[in-house]
């Protein structure tokens, strides 16, 4: 990395970026050509291509949200961005055949290096594409399908076609439109009935060029009595001009089916970052997601759960950091549909130099929906004075039975704790990210112990050059 | 007695916002020594020991305080820390989320160095400082001072110290709210720390029982925010019986 590009990139340690090679590379701007070319140049059947053009359609016509931050929204210029982009012309099972560069890119990352270790499987998606994609054997002979998502419609094209678009329709808001309209890469994954994928399996988004927009899809259906732990990772290189992240995951629990989605977004500073995520728990079925948002210029995401069959249960933790020029818009959607059902939410916020975070949460308990519980938390901590921290909780709750309980705090650290730490030989940046890492603990200690040292980390250094 | 003190303060003056709260302290410790400070509430006790660790809240406005030749007021909290002043809080503050497993040996690694806080050498201090304070394996993973009675919180500052060893370690009324096994164990603490050793100790205390255990060298007197009289272990039991009004009338007696 030069000195230049080291000095934009600042703290942010992943903020490098790779001479850009790419094979294919689309003019800037939307139209509903650009919408039919992706879709010709990956083969795909007519349904899908109806589908992306309705998308984008919808897309046109929707107006930009009226809430979270309208006014970094308008700022996003859809005619300066890339919407599809290919470095790598194949999905490489072997990193030795991933191009050098980006194979490099995903070493610095330590990527291959947790697959060894650590993980059933990964996908790596570079750009608009997935440029390298490895199962661990013995979960593909039983029956376990895990497939970059092009993949997945070319291979699995009827699974597809069931579910796609059954959790988040195209036309759920503007953005989910837009990802429909484009989409390229992501993950696809099935779990046969009782199936227990062990060790979790992995994907790992990195945009490398600049005004570059991302646009995975991702879908995991999780047939009955099985369980599967995903997690997601994604970083880019820290430009002056801004990058767009818009992904769409959908869930399917079917009874008994255990989903757990991790993630932790580590965007550079420049990228926005507006998601949606949703899943459906049927009977007995469980979905987490535990949800790290550190970096971006603006996340606007609310994982959602819907609780369809009886006795189903939500567990949803997330964590936002926001330091200067950040705004983390992010929440929770949970949707009590059957009776018997559960959920539990905790959110916790951290803001600094003048960071934005924002909780916008919501939860609705159906009329026929007996014997809910609800438990939500929402913590905030404020390092300065200039941050802020708003929190917006809604709670519909059409059945008397349900109980529901809510607790929100907003605190400062204190002098006195500071001192504390001090007086036990420690700096008061080392202090300070010893506060801030035991008030994320609730969401590290979920993650695999490798990501939670990494955000341990992530979270010192961002400490670092803080005090005065 | 012979050789240079440990600690050595002079004339210390520190105030909060406009009130002053010190008024010209004097003390010498030498090292292997074990000092008490008395005095009634309000009286300063507190805010002396957290100058002497650095609290920013406290500004000095005079005086000096030399740590074995270094000048202490130029040092930050963590400095002093890593200088060898160690600090058991009269309210030790918790830090939600953070193990107190890891918090020791962080700090002991902080402190001591890397090396100290890795091995066997620091798991068996561990275990043994646990042993002796009653307190159980599960203890550390709870998060520091979250939760814990008053007398855990106690005892978790002794832990600390002991893990730390620090060259001067103050205890700031460590005694108050801890049972009579407690009180013993504090004592016993103190004693293997400092005894034998070229470290000292300052004990912030109201009560007499600790220091028959301990058996100060030297005891001291502190009202409104000066050492007015200082004295033998015999002091603590004049205290006991007279009272602190008895001090206030010898010493105007003496002027
Ligand atoms: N942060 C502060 N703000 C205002 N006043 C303070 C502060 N710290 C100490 N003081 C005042 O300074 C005086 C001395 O307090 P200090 O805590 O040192 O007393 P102490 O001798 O430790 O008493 P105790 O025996 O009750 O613990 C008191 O009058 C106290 O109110
Ligand atoms: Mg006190």
């Amino acid at each position: 990395m030069s000195d230049d590009a080291r000095s934009a990139v600042g703290d942010y340690k992943a903020g490098w970026h790779d001479p850009e090679n790419a094979t294919i590379r689309f003019d800037f701007g939307l139209s509903e050509q650009v919408v039919r070319d992706i879709s010709e140049l990956k083969n795909e059947p007519e349904w899908m291509t109806e589908i992306r053009v309705k998308a984008f359609h919808h897309f046109n016509e929707r107006p930009m949200p009226t809430w979270g931050n309208m006014h970094l929204l308008e700022e996003i210029d859809f005619d300066k961005v890339c919407y599809y982009l290919r470095s790598s012309d194949a999905t490489e099972k072997n990193w030795d055949d991933v191009p050098e560069d980006i194979r490099n890119t995903f070493d610095r990352l330590g990527i291959p290096e947790a697959e060894q270790k650590w993980l059933s499987g990964v996908t790596a998606q570079y750009e608009s594409e997935a440029v390298y994609h490895s199962i661990r054997e013995d979960l593909e002979e039983q029956g376990v399908i895990f497939l970059d998502m092009d993949s997945g419609l070319r291979e699995y094209e009827a699974l597809v076609k069931e579910y796609f678009c059954s959790v988040v329709p195209f036309s759920d808001n503007k953005f989910s439109a837009l990802n429909t309209a484009v989409w390229s890469g992501g993950s696809f994954i099935y779990v046969p009935s009782g199936v227990h994928v062990e060790m979790p399996v992995q994907a790992y988004f990195r945009i490398n060029a600049k005004n570059m927009g991302q646009f995975e899809r991702t879908l995991i259906i999780a047939d009955e009595g099985s369980s599967i732990h995903y997690v997601e990772g994604c970083t880019a290189p820290t430009y002056s001009t801004d990058s767009l992240h818009s992904a769409v995951v959908e869930l399917i629990a079917l009874p008994g089916a255990h989903i757990r989605y991790s993630t932790v977004q580590n965007w550079s500073a420049n990228v926005y970052n507006l998601v949606t995520k949703r899943g459906i728990a049927h009977e007995n079925a469980t979905i987490e997601w535990i949800d790290g948002n550190i970096g971006s210029k603006l996340t606007m995401k609310y994982p959602a759960v819907i609780l369809k069959g009886e006795g189903a249960h939500a567990e949803v933790i997330s964590v936002a950091y926001s330091g200067k020029g950040q705004h983390q818009d992010a929440g929770v959607k949970i949707h009590h549909l059957a009776s018997n059902t559960t959920s539990k939410i905790l959110s916790k916020s951290i803001s600094k130099n003048g960071g934005r975070g924002s909780y916008r949460g919501m939860v609705t308990v159906s009329p026929k929906a007996e014997n809910c519980k609800v438990n939500v938390v929402c913590d905030a901590l404020l390092l300065d004075e200039e941050s802020r921290s708003d929190t917006y909780p809604t709670m519909e709750v059409r059945n008397s039975g349900a109980r529901c309980e809510h607790e929100a705090s907003v605190s400062k650290v204190s002098d006195d704790q500071l001192f504390y730490l001090m007086s036990r030989g420690h700096s008061e940046e080392e202090s300070l990210a010893l506060i801030v890492n035991g008030f994320f603990e609730p969401f590290t200690r979920e993650l695999p112990m490798e990501y939670a040292v990494e955000l341990n980390q992530l979270m010192a250094l961002e400490m670092e050059g803080s005090i005065g | 007695m012979s050789g240079s003190p440990l600690l050595k303060i002079d004339g210390l003056k520190a105030s909060i916002g406009d009130i002053e709260i010190l008024k010209g302290i004097d003390l010498e410790i030498m090292p292997g020594e074990v000092h008490a400070v008395m005095g009634r509430n309000g009286s300063g006790k507190s805010t002396t020991a957290h100058v002497l660790m650095g609290h920013p809240d406290y500004e000095v406005t005079d005086g000096t305080v030399d740590l074995e030749g270094n000048d202490l007021l130029e040092m930050e909290a963590y400095e002093r820390a890593r200088a060898g002043i160690f600090l058991s809080f009269q309210y030790p503050h918790s830090v939600p989320g953070l193990q107190v497993g890891n918090f020791l040996r962080r700090s002991v690694a902080a402190i001591r160095g890397e090396e100290e806080a890795k091995g066997s050498e620091f798991r068996n201090q561990l275990k043994q400082g646990m042993e002796q304070l009653g307190l159980d394996r599960s203890f550390l993973s709870r998060y520091v001072n979250d939760g814990f009675s008053g007398g855990e919180k106690k005892r978790f500052e002794i832990l600390q110290m002991m893990l730390i060893k620090p060259k001067l370690a103050i205890l700031d009324e460590t005694d108050s709210g801890l049972d009579i096994d407690g009180i013993r164990t504090v004592a016993e603490g103190v004693d293997a720390a400092i005894r034998g050793t070229q470290s000292a100790a300052l004990i912030i205390t109201h009560y007499n029982r600790i220091l028959e255990h301990v058996k100060p060298d030297k005891i001291h007197v502190l009202i409104d925010g000066k050492i007015v009289m200082s004295g033998g272990p015999e002091l603590a039991n004049q205290l006991e019986e007279k009272g602190y009004d008895w001090v206030e009338k010898e010493v105007s007696g003496n002027e």
